[in-house]
């Protein structure tokens, strides 16, 4: 069942987007550790973490399109996800310091002996384990996504009023972590971190193995949702996005595809956070602010949604020019990303893929309908993504 | 007033001329009978008077009328009188500077000047207390009346007692006889009583009900007989809980307060959002805009018009009015417009409309807060019964009124509403019969924003003007939106007054950020309950 | 499920169901009973509640009072959408709903009757049975050669047929559907009617139309609604002498 579902995924197109991809993870990383200091071809130390933080920006984006671009659920609340995830990480990461900490205490991070922390909390227990870790990296988004999901669709919350709770939730969220007695460092957040799995964070072959796991886990997310999107399920999510009563009619428990979706999303956004914390040395409540959430969306529809290459190229796009901006023009960044939310919206609603996949389309249809005269009678292709034509309106339901 | 009424009413006073009278009368005295010296002329005899013409002088100084008089007598009586041999003048010495006793006004530093105390001895003190009493508790005027009564409930005793009963005897008003009778309890518990008389005084002080009353029964309990103790619990719960009470209207006052601002906030928002269906995640920034708005009006007058600071709010609330309305109509011709019927894109464009205009605002005005001056009418506070009320929340909530009632006006009222709720309601049909309705559209919008400006005038007035200034309203004014119901103003009106209030409450209990954590949550799940909200409309229209 | 005695034996019983929206009763007491393979007409003039009764069947409106049930012993009230159609009522919408973004092929493989769960649909692949029925559906509604095209490419007339596709797909007991003919040329309409009766020697269907001719064509028993509830029931011809019909139809 799981070969079939792995094979329809793994079409011609995702097989080079995986290939890529697993290129990169090996290329970047090689480049940097075994080419000398000063090769015109070596990645720099300073970039390889950076690379790695925009390839989880681009699994976070590509999470957010599996319900966005193919359910039509636009949350606002995504980056809730990616930071619960990088919060397990984190706590991990803190009882990895040990006694190396200012206080030097071994058994509780700074922020709590400075807080007068007599133990740790019991939701902190575990968290030395690396496989416990693990799991909650899964679980909390996961739990999250799929009890906010299960009450919002059932409820039949769609559209704006999604977006705005879910942006609510994030919010109450950042205003819960701000709290110093909620036991997750408060203003400060997680950071200082010395080791993982052994190993030092600030190593170059560290960040060079932890850019190598952000690639695969952005190859083993795009395989998982080439894997949904290319399925009956996924034509069903299609089907929810443009026409959701309809669905119903058919009988599809629309409410059950969305949590489906929007719990497998969270999870992947959960994992994204995860690899993010360690190459940025640092997660602070500031990662669930709603600001953060709608740049994720940005990031998507730039890219193009509804195609699963889109919000990689995307997030990486915009993100490679924030960098540049804040480099070059830091007061500008603002007005550029704003301008760059409503070019989008209005001048480049299918972005930059979907744009670019109906350009093609429509030369390939006029080359074909000039040679169909010579009598070759071929019919256009069937488009390889169910999502990318036409409808892109995930409010079409009644 | 007059004096020799006041006079006749005062007995003591007059008992005490009596007195002057019989004694042999000194030469100033004799002096002073012939032709009335003022006021500065007796206080400057004090310096070089014995005891017993003090006390002659106390009793001249009082039947001058001189409103100072009662100063003077209690700097006489606590020792802070002093001669100053040099300029055969008297002085009143607080905190090493000299005050000119009559005028009050400040003289100098002690320095070195050559000052001796005026001494007076425990009678004379008596006397003094007991004219000053009389100048004070039997005052003409309510207001000193009821003030001495309040500093005598504070500073209780039993010496007072007596002046305190022949003054409530006397008071003609019945408010300030209780002040005087609450007083008269608090001196009387300082001195040794029957167990009867213990409870009706613990009683009337009970009947108080403030914090003062809960102080003067707190330290009662702990010398209180064992018997007289069931009556002074009694007392002691009584006032807790009448405090409870006013507490309890203390947070539904904060509460309206906060709902206020809510309400201002999102008013602009229930058009926008509720009657257009246009989400405008720029619409904190038009209140950011208005509070900008009010910012630049009073720095005109600062510097050109001095004199009308005060008026400086009334001008702002047009000045803002007009700017966001036009900026808002901008937004709704150059944007919005290209994107109805796409809600979320609309979302998204407006969303990086908000960063441009923040970011705008901060290139021109800087990112640091701008600082908005009160007018002096909306500083201060004052009491009502137990509430404290301040003048700047007042008028706020008195605003937010004025806004919601006047919008209501102009959508029920005016043919420009009239188009508005036609339009919203069947655009086709109102097209049909000839209305405009990409001009109404712009206009709705524009009138949207410049709400959301007039709420930035009333805001710059409690929060930091700052180019973040609405980001911290927007969620917020989408969640009052929401949950009062969309495309109802009346339910955007309990919807604000309801968060604002079960904010307030919960903040005892939870804390600011908790009770915020919680009403969010309450919200989100209320949503998934009623995703229509509140005051949601039923029926086929809604589910297009 | 308790038994109702009165739906005994009906495919589809709907007794006194009233709905109101914000004072406007759109359904007043309305009765209907359907028997087991009954194809049956409903006319009836704008606002006479057709469609809201078609919302109540499947689920979309819940009903302020009545009952209303399905195969005799099934409360429909209590049911939503989805679970409504798994019982095998199919509905068909007035203005032809396709999913755009699908190809032909997949706007049926998605109606088709199978597993609607989330994991059933995660790892479905086609039997060869499952294509087979596709095929001979296709056949059917004549899309074949455009199997593989964009729903969104087909012509008005193509739509409603691929959408009846898919309610044959769907296979359901109960058939609802509003206005098929609207829209579609003289021949079409013809068509559509033959299709339909080929539908109803097998399962029951409800039409809704405003098109006389097209219900003459069918030569069914036909429901009369006027205000929320039923008029008059019986033949076309019993029912266009019917008095209060004429007054209810020109009356307006």
């Amino acid at each position: 069942m799981i070969t079939t579902a792995l094979f329809r995924a793994l079409d011609k197109k995702a097989i080079w987007v995986v290939s890529a991809i697993l290129l990169v993870a090996i290329l970047v990383p090689l480049s940097n550790l075994v080419l000398p200091v000063g090769h015109p071809l070596r990645v720099p130390n300073y970039l390889v973490p950076l690379l790695g933080k925009y390839l989880t920006y681009a699994t976070l984006a590509l999470a957010l399109d599996l319900v966005w671009g193919y359910c039509g659920i636009l949350s606002l609340g995504h980056g809730a996800f990616f930071a619960l995830g990088g919060y397990a990480m984190g706590m991990y990461l803190m009882r990895q310091i040990g006694d190396r900490g200012v206080y030097a205490n071994p058994e509780l991070p700074d922020f709590m002996v400075f807080l007068n922390y007599d133990a740790l909390p019991w939701y902190w227990l575990g968290f030395d384990q690396f496989w416990f870790a693990l799991i909650m990296i899964a679980l909390v988004p996961g739990l999250l996504a799929f009890v906010f999901g299960w009450f919002a669709f059932r409820s039949r919350v769609t559209g704006v009023y999604l977006s705005i709770i879910s942006q609510a939730m994030t919010y109450a969220l950042l205003l819960a972590f701000f709290r110093n007695d909620m036991g997750f460092g408060g203003n400060n957040g997680l950071t200082d971190f010395k080791d993982i799995l052994g190993v030092s964070v600030q190593a170059d072959t560290t960040r060079a193995g932890l850019f190598a796991a952000s690639a695969v886990l952005l190859a083993i997310c795009f395989i998982l949702c080439a894997s949904i999107v290319n399925s009956k399920l996924g034509k069903v999510m299609v089907g929810v996005r443009d026409a959701e009563s309809r669905m119903r009619f058919l009988g599809y428990r629309v409410e059950n595809v969305k949590t489906f979706a929007f719990t497998v999303s969270g999870i992947m956004a959960g994992f994204a956070g995860a690899l993010y914390v360690p190459q940025v040395g640092i997660i602070n409540p500031g990662e669930f602010s709603p600001a953060n959430s709608i740049e994720v969306v940005i990031w998507t529809a730039v890219g193009g949604r509804g195609t699963l290459v889109g919000p990689i190229i995307g997030a990486i796009t915009v993100n490679a020019g924030k960098s540049w901006f804040t480099g070059v023009l830091p007061e500008y960044w603002l007005f550029a990303l704003g301008g760059l939310f409503v070019f989008v919206t209005m001048f480049l609603p299918k972005g930059i893929v979907g744009t670019a996949a109906s350009g093609w389309r429509a030369l390939r249809a006029r080359s074909i309908s000039s040679s169909a005269s010579e009598g070759s009678g071929v019919k256009p292709d069937k488009p390889q993504n169910p999502a990318s034509p036409a409808n892109m309106q995930p409010e079409a339901g009644e | 007033m007059s004096f020799p009424q006041t006079l006749f009413r005062l007995p003591a006073l007059a008992a005490l001329l009596v007195l002057a009278a019989v004694l042999p009368l000194s030469a100033q005295a004799q002096d002073a009978a012939a032709a009335p010296r003022t006021a500065a002329e007796i206080v400057n005899a004090i310096g070089e008077a014995s005891l017993r013409e003090i006390a002659e002088l106390v009793v001249e100084l009082a039947a001058t009328g001189e409103p100072a008089a009662a100063s003077v007598l209690s700097a006489l009586e606590g020792g802070d009188l002093y001669a100053d041999e040099a300029s055969q003048t008297v002085v009143i010495v607080r905190d090493d500077v000299m005050f000119d006793p009559v005028s009050g006004a400040e003289i100098g530093p002690e320095g070195d000047a050559d000052l001796s105390r005026i001494r007076v001895n425990n009678s004379l003190r008596r006397d003094i207390r007991t004219v000053i009493g009389e100048l004070t508790l039997m005052n003409p005027d309510p207001r000193t009346r009821s003030t001495a009564a309040a500093s005598m409930f504070r500073d209780a005793d039993p010496d007072n007692v007596e002046l305190l009963n022949e003054a409530i005897d006397a008071e003609p008003d019945a408010g300030v006889k209780l002040l005087m009778e609450q007083a008269r309890a608090a001196s009387l518990l300082q001195s040794e009583l029957e167990p009867d008389e213990y409870a009706a005084a613990i009683a009337v002080i009970a009947d108080r009900g403030d914090r003062e009353a809960l102080a003067i029964l707190n330290a009662q309990l702990a010398n209180v007989a064992d018997e007289q103790r069931p009556a002074l619990e009694q007392g002691i719960a009584d006032i807790e809980q009448n405090l409870a009470l006013w507490n309890i209207g203390q947070n539904v006052w904060y509460g309206m307060s906060l709902g206020s601002v809510l309400l201002l906030a999102a008013i602009g928002l229930a058009i926008t959002f509720g009657v257009m269906g246009v989400i405008n995640m720029a619409h904190g920034e038009m209140v950011m805009l208005g509070a900008y708005a009010t910012f630049v009006v009073q720095d005109i007058i600062r510097t050109s018009f001095p004199g009308l600071f005060d008026y400086s709010l009334l001008i702002a609330v047009p000045v803002a009015f007009l700017a966001t309305g036009l900026v808002g109509i901008a937004i709704e011709r150059g944007i919005i417009r290209w994107l109805y019927g796409r809600p979320l894109e609309t979302l998204l464009a407006t969303w990086g409309l908000s960063l441009i205009i923040q970011q705008a605002v901060r290139t021109i005005f800087g990112p640091t807060n701008k600082d908005v001056g009160n007018p002096s009418w909306m500083t201060g506070a004052f009491d009502l019964g137990g509430l404290s009320i301040t003048y700047s929340r007042m008028w706020i909530v008195v605003f937010a009124i004025v806004v919601f009632a006047l919008l209501l006006l102009v959508l029920s009222k005016t043919s420009i509403g009239l188009q508005m709720r036609a339009v919203t309601q069947n655009r086709r049909m109102a097209a049909a019969i000839g209305i405009r309705t990409p001009w109404v559209d712009a206009l709705t919008f524009g009138l949207g924003s410049g709400i959301a400006g007039i709420a930035g005038v009333a805001l710059s007035q409690i929060d930091n003007v700052s180019p973040n200034l609405g980001q911290g309203y927007i969620i917020d004014s989408f969640m009052v939106v929401v949950f009062g119901g969309v495309g109802n103003l009346w339910g955007t009106l309990v919807g604000a007054m309801t968060l604002g209030i079960a904010n307030k409450f919960l903040e005892p209990f939870a804390g600011a950020v908790l009770a915020k954590i919680v009403i969010l949550i309450c919200i989100i799940l209320f949503i998934q309950r009623r995703p229509r909200g509140l005051f949601a409309l039923k029926g086929r229209a809604v589910e297009q | 499920m308790a038994e109702h005695k009165e739906a005994r034996g009906s495919l589809l019983y709907l007794d006194g169901v009233t709905v109101s929206f914000d004072g406007f009763r759109a359904l007043n007491a309305l009765s209907l009973v359907l028997a087991p393979g009954e194809m049956r007409a409903i006319i009836g003039p704008n606002g006479a509640g057709k469609t809201t009764m078609m919302d109540i069947i499947t689920g979309k409106t819940k009903a302020d009072e009545g009952e209303v049930y399905f195969n005799g012993d099934t409360d429909l009230r209590t049911m939503d959408e989805a679970q409504i159609a798994n019982l095998g009522i199919g509905r068909k919408f007035q203005k032809p709903t396709v999913f755009e973004s699908h190809t032909v092929w997949d706007n049926l493989n998605l109606a088709l009757k199978k597993d609607r769960r989330v994991f059933s649909t995660l790892f479905y692949d086609p039997s060869a049975e499952d294509v087979a029925r596709l095929t001979e559906i296709l056949e059917t509604i004549r899309l074949a050669d455009r199997r593989d095209e964009l729903a969104a490419g087909l012509s008005h007339g193509q739509k409603q047929w691929l959408e009846i596709g898919m309610l044959l797909a769907q296979d359901p007991k109960l058939l609802l559907v509003d206005e098929p003919a609207a829209g579609m040329t003289d021949a079409e309409t013809e068509e559509t009617a033959k299709l339909l009766k080929e539908i109803a020697k097998t399962r029951s269907v409800v039409v809704v139309e405003h098109d006389m001719s097209f219900i003459r064509d069918l030569g069914v028993k036909v429901t009369v609604l006027a205000e929320g509830s039923v008029l008059a029931e019986g033949s076309l011809d019993q029912v266009s002498a019917n008095e209060q019909v004429i007054e209810s139809y020109l009356g307006r």
